[in-house]
């Protein structure tokens, strides 16, 4: 098992004839992942590198080719609206990669999603891989291993580090997440950490968090209340002076809320075992599996 | 992006929302003429992207031309926490019969733009929430509906008993609701919003901080961006599509992406050292970047050693090589470079560099530590 996706995800790519759309069209489906169609508006009817159909619009991509999930790739301006898109044409899962789309359009995309019951990952993350079966989004597929630990995180290259490290000392993972480093999201932590809990091949998580916002704090709370199996955090921006955007929308501190010490403090009270820097994870985990 | 107040107060009043006159000058001469205009007394403001302007002295009561005049010239050039003055604004002198906070800010718990208000206003609202919670009062707003005129009656009650109060506040909330919308803002705040003796409903202050991911399709928002009023590197930063942020310390760092490049900062602080900076190239990183990137930070004269953490996802290692050999070639890098590159086209970047002189590395502890130390011998 593993969670979110499989080798039962339909992919449409949305975007699939743009830059980065078809490059990691091409890395996804060398990967494995099974892409079914692209939507490119005006381009419907082409076929991109010779296989994958390509059409006008979500509609007729999952009518005609049944997908059950999609990929958004397309620039941030078009992104609310493919995603509005997506889940009007009936897939249940949306890998949103763009990023700097307007936290006000999300404001509007999630009640709609919830009421669709559609689950968006990101806007503005790596996506989503479970290795050996699929992968959905950026993560570079060669770091990876299939085996037992969950990873869910905030950052993009920060997560991809500590994958690699973990493969390097053979742990394989069950799923990596990378859930977005925006304000408003569509997963969040607490809906991959009960994902993890009640996937069999899962054994530990992973969770890698950052300054800004209080989601940290709340992966805590669930984590202390609902998962029993081991957790080893990381939380980046210890160093960070408050006040000031780092790069991700997320990743500011105001005053007190939201500082690095008090997501590790919360880490720690829950029970998560917390890395003073990434190369730890590996010895953390060992000491608990 | 922050906006000063005169840009701001701006924004609300074409939405409806009542301030009172008044100009912004740059110098004493025209603050003296703004004040003859308005023919009262004035308020002298300092417009700096920081609270604590009225503590800091950046805010001076005037009675004639003459003293905004005087007022204008201390306040002009001042510093208020690191930032010069460049800019006042002069507004008459309001009598305050009470001041209510009424703000408007897109919440991430509830995922929805939330209406707060509180009749402790004039002060700063992060105060009142600590000290005294129950006097704040939020309304979720289902963005699909906008601020509903009954949720904003109900918010109205929490100001005023008066009813023609309450009718001009809730005509306010929805105006400020509207103002938010279309500045793309991620915070729209009147603190203080006023009664007047005679009963009316006044905006005394405003401000709004607008969702940087708006403004590529509100060029009229984009352009109030006031650029002398950042650090000039940060600004040049930007325009290349990096985000940097300068900080004190001897080491600087050039990363990709967000996290990575937080991450770094703690390990070179774990390390005994000191970061000098925040610096994310971003994803898909031209060599062009790379060579803006590096010549931001060896032009702060107390970096002392130079920190590469590159894993290559999008970004590719190659282009980060090519970016570093072309930087070198055009300027003179005055101290030592710790390459650590790991990921697509990694083989690739090892050879470019090679050729060119560099060492790479692979490990991040390892990468760190090197600079760290350089940074301490060059000290």
């Amino acid at each position: 098992m593993s969670i979110f996706i499989d080798t039962e995800t339909k992919l449409v790519v949305q975007g699939i004839t743009g830059r980065d759309g078809s490059f990691h069209t091409r890395q996804m489906m060398s990967y494995g992942t099974t892409v079914v169609a692209g939507v490119t508006p005006g381009k419907g009817g082409q076929r991109f590198e010779d296989a994958v159909p390509v059409f006008d619009t979500m509609v007729d991509a999952v009518t005609a080719t049944g997908a059950n999930a999609s990929v958004v790739y397309v620039p941030s301006r078009f992104a609310a609206d493919a995603i509005f898109e997506a889940a009007d044409a009936g897939v249940s899962l949306i890998v949103c990669i763009t990023e700097g789309v307007p936290v006000l359009e999300m404001t509007r995309v999630l009640p709609y999603l919830r009421e669709c019951g559609v689950r968006l990952i990101g806007p503005n993350c790596p996506g989503v891989i479970s290795p050996g079966k699929s992968k959905v989004g950026i993560i570079p597929g060669q770091i990876c291993r299939e085996g037992e630990i969950g990873v869910v995180s905030r950052s993009g290259t920060l997560t991809y580090e500590i994958i690699h490290q973990l493969s390097q000392h053979g742990y394989g993972q069950s799923t990596c997440v990378g859930i977005g480093g925006d304000p408003l999201i569509g997963t969040n932590f607490i809906d991959c950490l009960e994902a993890f809990e009640a996937d069999p091949q899962t054994k530990g998580i992973v969770i890698i968090g950052e300054i800004g916002g209080t989601d940290e704090q709340q992966a805590a709370e669930f984590v202390a209340a609902h998962v029993s199996k081991p957790v080893v955090g990381f939380i980046a921006g210890q160093t960070a002076p408050p006040g000031r955007r780092m790069g991700h929308a997320g990743a500011i501190i105001s005053g007190s809320a939201g500082t690095a010490a008090e997501k590790m403090a919360a880490f720690e009270q829950a029970g998560i075992a917390v890395m003073k820097r990434p190369a730890e994870g590996v010895d953390l985990l060992e000491e608990r599996l | 992006m922050n906006l000063h107040e005169y840009q701001a107060r701006a924004l609300l009043k074409a939405a409806g929302i009542p301030v009172p006159e008044g100009d912004v000058a740059t110098t004493a001469d025209e603050a003296k003429a703004i004040a003859g205009r308005l023919g009262q007394a004035v308020v002298v403001k300092a417009q700096v992207h920081t609270g604590g302007r009225g503590k800091a002295g950046g805010v001076k009561l005037a009675k004639d031309p003459v003293e905004a005049r005087k007022c204008a010239k201390a306040i002009l050039g001042m510093q208020i926490k690191g930032l010069t003055v460049e800019k006042v604004l002069v507004v008459p002198a309001t009598d305050i019969a009470s001041e209510s906070y009424v703000g408007v800010i897109v919440d991430r718990a509830s995922q929805r733009p939330v209406m707060m208000v509180s009749p402790a206003g004039g002060v700063d609202i992060e105060e009142v929430a600590a000290k005294t919670p129950e006097k704040i009062f939020k309304l979720p707003v289902d963005p699909r509906f906008g601020l509903l005129p009954h949720q904003a009656m109900w918010l109205a009650f929490r100001l005023y008993d008066d009813l023609s109060q309450v009718r001009k506040a809730a005509v306010i909330m929805r105006q400020l609701y509207v103002a938010f919308l279309q500045a793309g803002a991620s915070l729209a705040e009147i603190n203080p919003l006023v009664t007047t003796p005679d009963g009316d409903v006044i905006a005394l202050d405003a401000k709004l901080v607008v969702d940087d991911n708006e403004l590529d399709r509100r060029p009229n928002i984009a352009q109030l961006r006031d650029t002398a009023s950042e650090e000039p590197a940060e600004v040049e930063a930007r325009e290349a599509g990096l985000s940097y942020i300068k900080l004190d310390g001897q080491v600087g760092c050039c990363v990709n992406g967000a996290g990575l490049a937080m991450a770094t900062m703690d390990l070179v602080k774990f390390y005994g050292g000191e970061p000098a900076n925040f610096l994310d190239i971003g994803g898909s990183s031209s060599p062009e970047k790379v060579v803006t990137a590096l010549s931001i930070i060896s032009r702060d004269p107390s970096v002392k050693s130079i920190l590469f953490n590159i894993f290559g996802g999008i970004t590719r290692c190659d282009d980060v090589a090519n970016g570093i050999v072309t930087a070198a070639k055009q300027i003179a890098i005055a101290c030592p470079v710790v390459i650590r590159l790991t990921g697509t086209n990694e083989d690739l970047a090892v050879e470019i560099l090679k050729d060119a002189g560099f060492e790479a590395l692979t490990d991040m502890d390892e990468a760190v530590q090197e600079a760290v130390k350089l940074a301490r011998e060059a000290a």
